[in-house]
């Protein structure tokens, strides 16, 4: 490899994925033949996961490596074009491929906080950060913190917060991980989690960042074909147009007028909805009575109505002919009853938010900040805008992704990259809105006002296979259905298009096989931010210095696997919300991370006292705000400025900001060496320049 | 070593460019979202702005600041000599 030279390597690395890309449509199109034979449907999904597994694996094999610098950087030579496709792998995660498009179903034209805040991060990434860290050149990005603020402290709070934004997200992702492949093929969610986890350690534990790199363009491949296939075909479906990114501003009207009529009492199919809305309307006020009732009497109150359950079990099995669906619903019902006043006050107050949901009317989808009153939009706004900060800011300071860019072969091609990093991301990023509404229509034209009698199958077998994924019921027994009577979870949009767009079964394999390149690629490089941290940042350069190579790398794949496995354990007691992990890993790293690095390259007078006291009061306060405000801790304090804890890094960020400049100014400047490497990272070549990179 | 005032000419270029280009960014995301109410008001492309920005509008501007950046810099640094050899 060394007598090649880079545009050698280029060339040659173009030839073997786009063989790779050739090969893997070969596959799909064997299975489908395969399919047309009448192979069922479970070996399908089997042979999606394992051969997508096993390639990824085949990848790792290949790309093993004893090196230092291509176990941590991948030998720096990773072409721009290729660390964007790395880095787009590596940033899509989960949420993005299966949940983004699921959002915007739900939640029109205010779930575009995710998309604008998911890429425009990047231009912080290109402009502040990626050209000075690529030229800094060593491996990790405590790395910078260590050298530029003078010692282990700064080191030691990048370690740390490194590793807790990177573990939160990582539960996510093995989370996703899990739910795709017992969806697909039967297996138990927690076996699910670790084939999926063997996949990710035989590729990162041989072969590090070099073989997570290569493993994650082969991913990327896949994802975007998978994203692409059932979008440009449901599109084609309805509009004629193979380009749905542009045909759907014509379904985003149809869907406006479709609104209009469901929204308006006068007409036949609105007046059915408003019949559901009146039914969600009196068990909101049922729910809300129980709940004051409940507030009034406390203990007494709640066995009463317990006894009332009893009551009605004891009843329907005294009956003549007892019912015995009734009977099991009824017992489920008392199975589920709240055990103390807490958990009925939690329970009946979600019921209560629940249908008073189902019971207003259907908003308008590309309207912003949709709110009963003025207030109520001005705070959705408010919201709005600190979340697409928050997004931004933590992009530009996910240790995981600023990793990534040390990869490139030059400080030119760290630029480069940024660019085609953002491309690949805005491919499935522009596609995803469109996805949404395309589904939507459909929903709203065919599935609302046909006859339960006759449910679309795609309606029928999701209903059974997951009930928080679909669910529909005939609420005012009219036989018809109404967009009130069904309830459909968010993940099941990019899950549920190629059904809705009646493609075979092997485009839903596809997708699945996409989902999960999407989770695995993201959870291998979280996975080597954390054991790097601790291998490189605390072993190497904390506790032994002199530790010779093959100790070094020892020790990290030792710690990788603890690492995955720790992770691994703690997924499969399924804790909280995913979406908010995700969303609060962002406002984690934002504000441990971006205001240190920002201005340890713009302000040569950031000091040591400075990023300490920035990074700690940052985070400090990032984490406090979300303890006290995220129901999940149970604390429930008033909201400062009706900002939601999942953008509490706009406190983290300010806080940080001025942590960094305070602390500085107070304290004296820095040395002169410090200065020196300031203007090192500054430009991409001085003469008589000192040396930081790391071979 | 010892920079020269080309060397200080050279940052601050870079210094102006990219605080250019954040001041783009700006008004792309959080102008373009805070009026997104009025935007919605204009059709373009048969969508209604504010939600053409969010959705794809904004998208595009980002890829192209990025993409800009890197050309421009990577003249820059030929420009005051200090781009790293070939």
């Amino acid at each position: 490899m060394t007598a090649q030279t880079q545009s050698q390597f280029f060339a040659s690395l173009k030839k073997y994925y786009s063989f790779y890309t050739g090969g893997f449509i070969t596959f799909v199109i064997l299975l489908a033949i395969l399919e047309q034979l009448g192979v069922p449907n479970k070996i399908l999904g089997y042979l999606f996961l394992f051969a997508t597994i096993g390639l990824y694996a085949g990848i790792g094999i290949m790309s093993r490596t004893a090196d230092v610098s291509e176990y941590y950087v991948a030998g720096r030579r990773v072409p721009a074009l290729f660390n964007g496709m790395a880095t787009g792998a590596d940033w899509m995660s989960a949420a993005s491929f299966i949940g983004m498009a699921g959002t915007l179903y739900a939640a029109g034209y205010d779930g575009l906080a995710f998309v604008m805040g998911w890429t425009g991060g990047y231009v912080l990434v290109a402009l502040f950060l990626a050209p000075y860290l690529r030229k800094f050149g060593q491996f990790t990005i405590p790395d910078f913190l260590g050298a530029r603020y003078d010692g282990n402290l700064p080191r030691s709070i990048g370690v740390i917060a490194a590793i807790i934004c990177s573990f939160t997200y990582v539960i996510a992702q093995i989370y996703g991980v899990g739910l795709i492949t017992s969806r697909f093929t039967g297996l138990e969610f927690a076996t699910g989690v670790y084939v999926g986890l063997a996949g990710i350690l035989v590729c990162s534990f041989l072969g590090g960042m070099r073989a997570v790199t290569w493993t994650q363009v082969a991913q990327y491949i896949i994802l975007i074909i998978a994203y692409m296939i059932p979008a440009v075909w449901l599109s084609v479906q309805q509009t004629g147009n193979p380009i749905p990114q542009i045909a759907y501003g014509y379904q985003l009207q149809k869907v406006g007028e479709l609104e209009k009529e469901l929204n308006d009492k006068t007409t036949a199919r609105g007046a059915a909805e408003e019949s559901v809305r009146q039914i969600h309307r009196d068990k909101a006020k049922a729910a809300e009575d129980k709940l004051a009732a409940l507030k009034a009497r406390g203990d007494a109150y709640l066995a009463e109505q317990k006894a009332a359950v009893e009551a009605k079990v004891a009843e329907l099995k005294a009956a003549a002919t007892p019912d015995a669906a009734a009977i099991k619903k009824a017992e489920d019902a008392l199975a589920k009853f709240p055990a103390d006043v807490a958990a009925a006050t939690a329970a009946w107050k979600t019921d209560m938010t629940g249908a008073k949901a189902k019971a207003a009317p259907v908003s308008a989808h590309a309207k912003p900040f949709a709110g009963k009153d003025e207030a109520e939009s001005a705070k959705k706004r408010k919201n709005f805008l600190a979340l697409v900060l928050c997004l931004m800011v933590g992009t530009a300071a996910l240790p995981h992704i600023l990793m990534r860019y040390y990869t490139t072969p030059s400080v030119r091609e760290a630029r480069n990259s940024v660019g085609w990093s953002l491309f690949f991301i805005f491919l499935l990023y522009f596609s995803a809105p469109a996805l949404a509404v395309l589904v939507k229509f459909d929903v709203y034209s065919n599935l609302v006002g046909s006859s339960f009698a006759a449910l679309p199958a795609w309606v029928a077998n999701w209903a059974a296979v997951d009930k928080t994924l679909m669910s529909i019921a005939d609420i005012n027994m009219d036989g018809i259905v109404q967009l009130a009577e069904i309830t459909i979870g968010t993940d099941l949009v990019v899950l549920a298009t190629p059904e809705i767009a009646g493609l075979p079964y092997v485009i839903s394999g596809l997708v699945a096989a996409g989902g999960l390149a999407a989770a695995l690629s993201t959870a291998d490089g979280l996975l080597l931010t954390i054991a790097n941290a601790l291998s490189h940042d605390v072993y190497y350069k904390m506790i032994d210095p002199n530790a010779p190579t093959t100790r070094r790398l020892a020790v990290s794949k030792g710690l990788l696997l603890v690492v995955a496995a720790l992770a691994a354990y703690v997924t499969s007691l399924k804790p909280g919300d995913i979406l908010f992990l995700v969303g609060a890993a962002f406002s984690l790293a934002a504000s441990a991370f971006f205001p240190a690095l920002v201005l340890g390259v713009f302000w040569k007078r950031a000091n040591r006292t400075g990023a300490v006291l920035g990074m700690l009061s940052g985070l400090g306060i990032c984490m406090y705000y979300m303890y006290m405000t995220y129901p999940f801790f149970g604390v429930n304090a008033p909201k400062w400025w009706d900002i939601e804890p999942i953008a509490a890094g706009t406190f983290g960020i300010t806080l940080g900001i001025i942590g960094v400049v305070v602390g500085s100014l107070l304290t004296s400047a820095p040395s002169k060496e410090i200065q020196a490497l300031v203007d090192h990272v500054r430009y991409p070549s001085l003469e008589g320049d000192i040396q930081t990179e790391s071979a | 070593m010892q920079l020269t005032d080309k060397h200080r000419e050279y940052w601050r270029k870079n210094v102006q460019i990219t605080g250019l280009l954040l001041g783009i960014w700006f008004v792309v995301t959080f102008v373009a979202s805070f009026f997104a109410p009025q935007l919605n008001e204009i059709s373009f492309l048969g969508f209604p702005l504010g939600f053409y920005m969010g959705a794809q509008g904004s998208l595009i501007v980002y890829v192209i600041i990025i993409w800009f950046y890197a050309r421009r810099m990577n003249q820059l640094d030929r420009e005051y000599g200090v781009h790293e050899e070939e």
